[in-house]
């Protein structure tokens, strides 16, 4: 597979093995510019691995990760976001013990304070435009920023996970089965949000379980399979493949 | 709505504050707290919680080695009284920079780690620093003695400003006014108010916020894009920074420094004055320190025969009993009354002082007050 000027997201050759157990073997992916790729896959078959990887959390063993023409490998997680990718995890790691309003805030604020800034005198209310885009965006999922994030339900903890990722305008949005526990009516709204995401233009990489969501969401499917691709096309191409119907969707 | 706009502001906070605080002789009086000692020490100790409370309850990184801090402040306050002059700026502003310099160390090193082994280098680092004062540092620290002032002390500044010889040893001053007693009190006093201020500031900025997530979700930060790393370091100087302030104010107050101040017991005070206040809250450790060494003092003082005249209304026997019960957690023991106190706080209380105290407003107050508002919307 040849990247061409749309690709967005290359992993190439990609091969990362824990002691003996290959996770990924030779993983060649590349995702195009404003589009969703979802990857699924059999539990264990290395998809969640494979979004560690492309945020920094492991390092593949060979080949590379490239970004817009930038390689990523090797380069520490906070790079990473700082050059536009964004991750929502499969738990969801918010700041429990800050407000829902606070949760979205310090992502905000990563754009100019990220690498580092000290400005222990001034006062966080100054930052009226860091507010504004807060109350906004949590608006957008329903959550009230007041609320003491630590007590919200897994599903609200999800969707204020979306919205600190999308506080930060990545240009790529790495989702880890973000419907994953939620109800059918919020999975419902999650999708509408998604898609809602995806008319802005970003591009997005979603793992997912749920067939409902994939089929909705995705423009491009790839299967993983015991660390490696065994099938990638469009949703059509992908429901009617053989190879994919055994390992995975009812064989 | 409106008075909690008035109670949240910046002014109102910092009046009140300076308010208790300089009054503390007139208040503190009744209960026998009232001399410049003891407000002194309540002082210093404040800030240094409250400079302890930047990096523990702000950042979560619990450190056991904050005393080496305190211990160089002081020593560089001396040194300042012996080199250069008694004028006290001076030395509170070498008791910040070295105390900040060699917390950049320390903290450069331990944050290496986090969690237990965070808390471990640094406590390692503390006993080192409190070992080499003791032993190898002899020349800079005095060892067993303790650095003290001596007529022989060069003094440039104040040798060059003024050819009287001073007669037995100068005593520390702020452009003339001598800081002991009650002067010294209150240089002490606006020193704390100062720290309180900065540290306010600290906790309602982006900076502070930042510091607030790292403790939250270290993880969350790194995939938000924050280089975490100088961030901490840069938590770890500050209170490294307090430390050393409260230390050259122990010199401005009294000035020698010995090498027990950097002893690991003074590291483990400053935890539990931060913890028996109120964790990550502003004025808790200012409580906790003060309430410890109101404690300290009030127990520390008691010994068997205090104890058998306080128990003079007894039947003899009855009375021995009593004594021979309290007597182990009073004067040399004192700290078992601290144990005890602090274990009933944790487990009680975990949220220390100012849990509680929220605790008591929320069942007198806030009935009335949601009354009252319920009855203002029908």
């Amino acid at each position: 597979m040849n990247p061409d000027n749309n690709t967005v997201l290359h992993i190439a050759d990609v091969h990362k093995s824990f002691g003996g157990l290959h996770a990924l073997s030779d993983i060649d992916l590349s995702v195009k510019e404003g589009t969703t790729h979802a990857i699924i896959g059999p539990n264990g078959a290395g998809k969640s691995t494979l979004l560690n990887v492309c945020i920094g959390r492991l390092i593949p063993d060979r080949g590379a990760i490239i970004f817009d023409g930038e390689e990523l490998t090797g380069k520490s997680p906070h790079e990473i976001n700082q050059a536009g990718v964004a991750r929502v995890f499969q738990t969801p790691e918010i700041f429990t013990e800050l407000s829902v309003l606070e949760n979205v805030i310090v992502p905000i604020l990563s754009k100019k304070d990220g690498s580092y800034r000290f400005n222990p005198m001034k006062n966080l209310k100054q930052r009226k435009d860091a507010y504004d885009e807060a109350m906004h965006l949590i608006e957008d999922v329903g959550l009230s920023p007041s609320d003491p994030s630590g007590s919200l339900s897994r599903g609200d903890k999800r969707r204020l996970e979306l919205a600190m990722c999308l506080s930060q305008h990545p240009r790529l949005l790495l989702l880890d089965e973000p419907t994953a526990g939620m109800s059918r009516h919020d999975t419902n709204s999650t999708i509408e949000l998604l898609k809602k995401i995806k008319e802005r233009g970003m591009t997005k990489v979603v793992i997912e379980h749920d067939m409902h969501v994939v089929f909705s969401l995705a423009d491009r499917i790839s299967v993983l399979a015991e660390g490696r691709i065994i099938a990638d096309g469009t949703p059509e191409e992908v429901k009617n493949s053989a190879v994919v119907q055994e390992a995975y969707l009812g064989g | 709505m409106l008075s909690k706009k008035i109670a949240n502001s910046e002014l109102a906070i910092m009046l009140i504050f300076s308010a208790v605080v300089l009054t503390m002789p007139i208040w503190l009086a009744p209960i026998g707290a009232g001399y410049p000692d003891l407000l002194q020490k309540f002082a210093i100790f404040g800030l240094f919680a409250i400079g302890y409370n930047i990096l523990f309850g702000m950042t979560g990184y619990l450190s056991f080695g904050h005393a080496a801090f305190l211990g160089v402040g002081s020593y560089a306050a001396v040194w300042s009284f012996k080199l250069l002059t008694m004028n006290v700026l001076p030395a509170v502003l070498f008791g910040v920079l070295f105390s900040g310099a060699f917390a950049f160390l320390i903290g450069y090193v331990s944050l290496r780690r986090s969690g237990i082994y965070f808390s471990i280098l640094t406590l390692a680092f503390a006993q080192m620093s409190y070992n080499l004062a003791y032993s190898v540092l002899t020349p800079i620290t005095n060892g067993e003695t303790g650095l003290q002032l001596t007529n022989k002390d060069p003094r440039i500044i104040d040798s060059l400003l003024s050819s009287e010889p001073v007669i037995g040893l100068p005593s520390t001053v702020l452009f003339g006014i001598k800081m002991s007693g009650y002067s010294g009190f209150y240089f002490c006093a606006v020193v704390l108010i100062l720290g309180f201020f900065i540290a306010l500031r600290i906790s309602r900025s982006p900076f502070g916020l930042v510091l607030k997530g790292i403790k939250s979700n270290q993880t969350r930060m790194k995939f938000t894009g924050f280089n975490t790393r100088p961030y901490m370091i840069t938590a770890f100087v500050i209170s490294g920074m307090y430390a050393g302030l409260a230390g050259s104010l122990m010199a401005v107050t009294d000035p020698l420094a010995g090498a027990e101040r950097m002893q690991w017991t003074a590291s483990g005070e400053v935890v539990l004055m931060t913890i028996l206040g109120g964790v990550g809250t502003l004025i808790g450790p200012v409580l906790g320190a003060g309430l410890i060494k109101y404690f300290e003092n009030i127990f520390s003082a008691f010994n068997d025969r205090a104890l058998h005249e306080l128990f003079a209304f007894l039947p003899d026997g009855v009375e021995n009993l009593f004594v021979t019960i309290v007597s182990p957690f009073v004067g040399e023991g004192w700290h078992l009354t601290l144990g005890v106190l602090f274990m009933i706080i944790i487990v009680f209380l975990p949220g220390g002082i100012i849990q509680g105290i929220e605790r008591i407003n929320n069942r007198f107050f806030k009935k009335s007050s949601s009354a009252k508002s319920d009855s203002n919307e029908s």
